[in-house]
C-alpha cells in the first residue's frame, strides 16, 4: 500500500502495526528519541527515527497518520491515499487501555522507608558519596515535615511503611540481540506503542536492548552526541556526568521544597537527564515513557533538563500504569534550567490509572515541576494534558529570573468518576519585562472535583512585566465540581496582569445539534470537549496531540446518560 | 410512503403546541409548511427530529415503516432525517471539517460502510462545496462561530449535501437571508432533489417558494394543518395574508 501526500510529495508505506513515512524535514518537530522508565528504574533508548541529512524515515503510528489527516483537513498538509482500507481505525475504547501487568521478575528493596532504604537505593545504584549525602539530608529533612493539606483534595493517609521504594527488573545481563530480551517485556513495549522489534526493522540497524539502567548505543544517541547533547537516565548521568548533576540537581527544586519533593530527593530511583550545550538546537524530540508495573511500589523519578545559552529542546513525557485495586504513589520531581536565550518546551500526557468507576484504586500523582529562566530572553513552556490519576497535585511553575524571559503554562485537566485534581502553575516574575501566559482548561464529569490553583507574582524589580491568565472550566453533569483559585501579587506599578475565568456547561443545544447529525452523545461530547481544549492541544507535539485527543474522549466516556 | 404523521399532539412544559397534525410525505415530494409565528412549525420539525424537551402526548409518526418516535435523535439522523436549524448553534474550537467528518463516518458506520479516509473525505467535501456554491473558506472555521446569518444557513445546506438525507426538514432556512444567499440556499435544495428523497420546507414567506417549487403547501395554524393545496396556495396566502386564515378559522368557529 502506498500513501502519497499532496503538495509536499511525501510518501508513506504500511509496515503492519506502524507506518513508515519518508518525509522531507522542514523542521525537526516530529523526530523523536525515547526513554522508558520502568517502575522508576531502568532506562532504555529507542530511536523512533533514523536521520539522514535530507530525508528522514519516521516511524509513525496509525494515530499519527490520522492526525496528519486532520492537519491536512485544516489545509496545512494533504494526505491522499490510494487504498482507504485501514488508515483509520477506531481506537476508542472505554476501558483503561494500559491496565495490563507484565510478568517480570522484579527485585525489591525491603518494604518501607528508613535511612537503610535510602542507603540501599544509593548502594544498588552504585552512587558516588555526594549523592548518598544528598539523599540522606533530604530524608532527614523529610522526617521533620508534615503532609501538605492546603489543596482542595481529600487524600487518605499514606502508609509509607507499606510501600516498596525500589523495584527493578531482575535480569542484569546485557543483551546482544533482541532475541535474548524477555519476550514479556517486548510485548509490553508493543502495547505501549514502542516496538523495538519494529524499530530495528525500520532502522535497518542493530538496536541493542539493555535491561537495567545501562544505556544503549544507537544511531540516535550518536547523532545526539555529535551535537554534544547528553540524554540519558539519571543513574547514568550520576555515573558519567557527576559534575553537571552536582551543579544542577536540586538547584530549582531544593530538597527542602515540599513534602513530596523531599521524599523524592531521598528515594528517587531514576529518571532522565538532558543537557543541551550552548547554541545547539536539539534536532529531535526527546521523550520518556513512565511506567509503573510492580504492585505496592511507589514511583519516584527525577528529571533534570539543562539548556545552556541559546539552546533549544522539546521534551515529552507519557505515563501509564496497571489497573490495581490499591492506590499507588507517584511523587516525581522535574527541574528545568534555561540559560540566556535558551528555550525549553516540556509536554506531558499523563494517563496514570485513574481508579475504577467507584473510585477504587488509582495513582496518587503528587509531582513537583519547576523551571527557572535563568538568563535573559530565555523561555520555558509547559504543556500538560492530565486525564489519569486518582488524585493529581501538580503545579508546573516558572521562575522568570532573567530579563525578558517568558513562561508559559498550557493545561487541560480532565476528571471523571471520583478523580480529584488540584493543578495549576506558579509564575514568579523577578526579571524586568518578563512575560507569562497561563491557559488552563478544566473539564469535570461524574462525581469528580477539578481545581485550578495558580499564583502570579510580580516582584518589585520586575518592571514592565505582563501576565495573561485564562482559566476555563467545563462541567458535565451536576455532581461534579470546578474551582478556580487564582493568587495574584503585583508589587510594582508598571506591570499588567490579566485574569479571565469562565465556567460553562455543554449546552443541550450543542448536544442536540451534534446528535441530529448522527453522532451519539458520547462522541458528541468528545468532539465538543476537544474543541474546547483545542487552544492547549495545538501546543502539543504531533504524536502527543493525537494521543491526547483520543484520551480526552475516552476519559469522558460514560459521563453522560 | 416515507413519512406518515397521524393525529400528532405534542407539548412543552405542559403547554400543548401541536394539536393533532396529520401529514403524509412521499419520496420525491417537496412540502412547504407555512403559517404565522408561534403556530408550531418549528415544534413540528423538532418533534420529528426527536428533541427531548417536547413531549409527544398522542398520535404516531411512521417513517420508512417504523415507529419514528421510538428512535433516539442520532438514530433518526442516521436513518436519513436531517434538520436544517433555524438558529444553528456555535461549537467553539471544532472545525466544520472535523465536525462533518465525524458525522459522515457515524452515518457510514451505521450503514455498514467503512469510514472515509482523509483524502476521500476531502474530495467529497470539495464536491459538495461546489454543489452548494460554498465558495468561502468556511470549512476551516469552527462550527458556526462568528458566522453571519447567511453563512450559518449556507453551512446548514452544505451539511445537508454532505449527509444526503432521505427526509430533509428546513426550519425557516430563508429567514434573515438576502436575495443572493436565498438563491444559493434554494439552488442547493434543487440540486439535491431526487425522486428518492423528500423535503419539508418551513417558511413564513412565499419568496423562497419562487425558487423551490413545492408539490404541496400546508398552512399550520394553532397547532393544526388547516389548509393544504398546491403551490398556488402559497401565492394566495401571500396575497391575502395570514389574516385570511384567521378569519376563516373564526368563521368555522374553531379558533379565535
Amino acid at each position: 500500500m502506498r500513501y502519497r501526500m499532496q503538495d509536499t510529495g511525501y510518501g508513506m508505506r504500511d509496515t503492519g502495526c506502524r507506518m513508515t513515512a519518508q518525509v522531507k524535514m522542514h523542521e525537526s518537530r516530529s523526530a523523536g528519541m525515547s526513554i522508558l522508565v520502568w517502575n522508576g528504574i531502568g532506562i532504555r533508548f529507542f530511536p523512533t527515527f533514523v536521520s539522514d541529512p535530507r530525508i528522514e524515515k519516521i516511524c509513525v503510528t496509525k494515530q499519527v497518520l490520522e492526525y496528519l489527516n486532520d492537519l491536512s483537513l485544516q489545509g496545512q498538509l494533504v494526505i491522499m491515499e490510494s487504498d482507504p482500507d485501514n488508515i483509520i481505525n477506531e481506537v476508542t475504547q472505554s476501558d483503561y487501555k494500559y491496565g495490563f501487568v507484565t510478568e517480570i521478575e522484579t527485585e525489591y528493596a525491603p518494604i518501607g522507608l528508613s535511612e537503610d532504604t535510602v542507603r540501599y537505593i544509593s548502594l544498588k545504584k552504585n552512587e558516588p558519596e555526594f549523592m548518598l549525602e544528598y539523599r540522606l539530608k533530604a530524608f532527614r529533612h523529610w522526617l521533620t515535615m508534615k503532609v501538605p493539606e492546603w489543596a482542595h483534595l481529600d487524600i487518605p493517609p499514606i502508609d509509607f511503611q507499606d510501600i516498596y521504594f525500589y523495584a527493578a527488573p531482575k535480569k542484569k545481563k546485557q543483551y546482544e540481540s533482541l532475541d535474548q530480551v524477555d519476550p514479556e517485556l517486548l510485548a509490553t513495549f508493543d502495547k505501549l506503542g514502542i516496538s523495538l522489534e519494529e524499530q530495528k526493522k525500520l532502522a535497518g540497524v542493530a538496536v541493542d536492548a539493555v535491561i537495567d539502567s545501562v544505556s544503549v548505543k544507537t544511531t540516535f544517541s550518536e547523532t545526539l552526541s555529535k551535537y554534544g547533547i547528553i540524554f540519558c537516565s539519571m543513574s547514568e548521568a550520576i555515573q558519567n556526568h557527576p559534575d553537571l548533576v552536582k551543579q544542577y540537581l536540586g538547584s530549582v527544586v531544593p530538597y527542602t521544597d515540599n513534602y513530596y519533593a523531599s521524599l523524592n530527593s531521598a528515594v528517587f530511583s531514576d529518571g532522565s537527564f538532558c543537557y543541551i550545550p550552548k547554541g545547539v538546537r536539539c534536532p529531535v524530540e526527546l521523550s520518556t515513557y513512565f511506567r509503573i508495573n510492580a504492585a505496592n511500589t511507589g514511583q519516584f523519578e527525577r528529571t533534570l533538563i539543562v539548556a545552556d545559552e541559546g539552546a533549544y529542546v522539546s521534551y515529552m513525557e507519557g505515563c501509564t500504569a496497571p489497573q490495581r485495586d490499591e492506590n499507588q504513589l507517584h511523587a516525581a520531581v522535574v527541574e528545568i534550567v534555561a540559560m540566556k536565550d535558551a528555550s525549553v518546551k516540556y509536554s506531558t500526557v499523563q494517563n496514570w490509572y485513574p481508579g475504577d468507576k467507584s473510585g477504587k484504586g488509582g495513582i496518587y500523582n503528587f509531582v513537583t515541576k519547576r523551571g527557572i529562566c535563568k538568563g535573559s530572553n530565555s523561555k520555558i513552556s509547559w504543556t500538560q494534558v492530565e486525564t489519569g490519576s486518582a488524585i493529581t497535585w501538580k503545579y508546573p511553575s516558572c521562575i522568570l529570573l532573567g530579563d525578558n524571559s517568558v513562561g508559559e503554562f498550557y493545561s487541560v485537566a480532565v476528571t471523571n468518576n471520583h478523580q480529584q485534581a488540584d493543578t495549576g502553575t506558579k509564575m514568579l516574575h523577578l526579571g524586568k519585562n518578563t512575560k507569562s501566559t497561563i491557559i488552563s482548561k478544566g473539564i469535570s464529569a461524574g462525581k469528580s472535583n477539578n481545581s485550578y490553583r495558580g499564583l502570579v507574582r510580580i516582584s518589585r524589580n520586575a518592571a514592565n512585566s505582563r501576565n495573561y491568565s485564562q482559566c476555563d472550566s467545563l462541567l458535565l453533569g451536576s455532581a461534579c465540581g470546578a474551582h478556580t483559585w487564582p493568587y495574584i501579587q503585583v508589587e510594582n506599578k508598571s506591570s499588567i496582569v490579566e485574569h479571565e475565568a469562565t465556567t460553562s456547561k455543554i449546552s443541550e443545544d450543542q448536544l442536540f445539534y451534534c446528535q441530529q447529525r448522527g453522532m451519539d452523545a458520547e462522541s458528541a461530547i468528545g468532539l465538543i470537549v476537544n474543541g474546547y481544549a483545542k487552544e492547549v492541544l495545538k501546543q502539543l507535539p504531533m504524536e502527543f496531540a493525537v494521543e491526547a485527543q483520543k484520551l480526552l474522549s475516552i476519559s469522558l466516556e460514560g459521563s453522560v446518560g | 410512503m416515507l413519512l406518515s404523521i397521524k393525529n400528532l399532539h405534542a407539548s412543552i412544559n405542559g403547554k400543548e403546541i401541536l394539536k393533532g397534525i396529520d401529514l403524509d410525505v412521499n419520496q420525491g415530494e417537496v412540502h412547504a409548511i407555512m403559517g404565522p409565528n408561534g403556530t408550531g412549525k418549528s415544534t413540528l420539525a423538532s418533534v420529528i427530529a426527536g428533541r427531548e424537551v417536547f413531549d409527544v402526548t398522542s398520535g404516531e409518526v411512521i417513517y420508512k415503516g417504523r415507529n419514528l418516535l421510538k428512535l433516539a435523535v442520532e438514530e433518526r439522523a442516521r436513518e436519513g432525517i436531517f434538520l436544517g436549524f433555524q438558529y444553528p448553534v456555535e461549537i467553539p474550537g471544532v472545525s466544520i471539517t472535523n465536525f462533518m467528518r465525524t458525522a459522515v463516518n457515524e452515518v457510514r458506520k451505521f450503514k455498514g460502510l467503512d469510514p472515509l479516509g482523509g483524502g476521500a473525505f476531502l474530495k467529497l467535501m470539495e464536491e459538495k462545496k461546489k454543489l452548494v456554491e460554498l465558495t468561502s473558506n468556511l470549512a476551516n472555521r469552527s462550527v458556526n462561530e462568528g458566522f453571519s446569518g447567511g453563512e450559518k444557513k449556507k453551512n446548514e445546506i452544505f451539511q445537508m449535501a454532505m449527509l444526503e438525507p432521505t427526509l430533509a426538514i428546513l426550519d425557516e432556512t430563508d429567514s434573515g437571508l438576502d436575495i443572493d444567499a436565498l438563491r444559493v440556499v434554494a439552488n442547493g435544495v434543487n440540486k439535491l432533489r431526487t425522486k428518492d428523497n423528500a423535503f419539508m420546507v418551513i417558511t413564513h414567506y412565499q419568496r423562497l417558494l419562487d425558487y423551490i417549487i413545492p408539490d404541496f403547501v400546508h398552512v399550520l395554524f394553532e397547532g393544526k394543518i388547516v389548509k393544504s393545496g398546491s403551490k398556488e396556495l402559497a401565492l394566495e396566502l401571500e396575497e391575502k395574508g395570514y389574516d385570511w386564515i384567521r378569519k376563516e378559522q373564526r368563521d368555522n368557529g374553531i379558533a379565535g
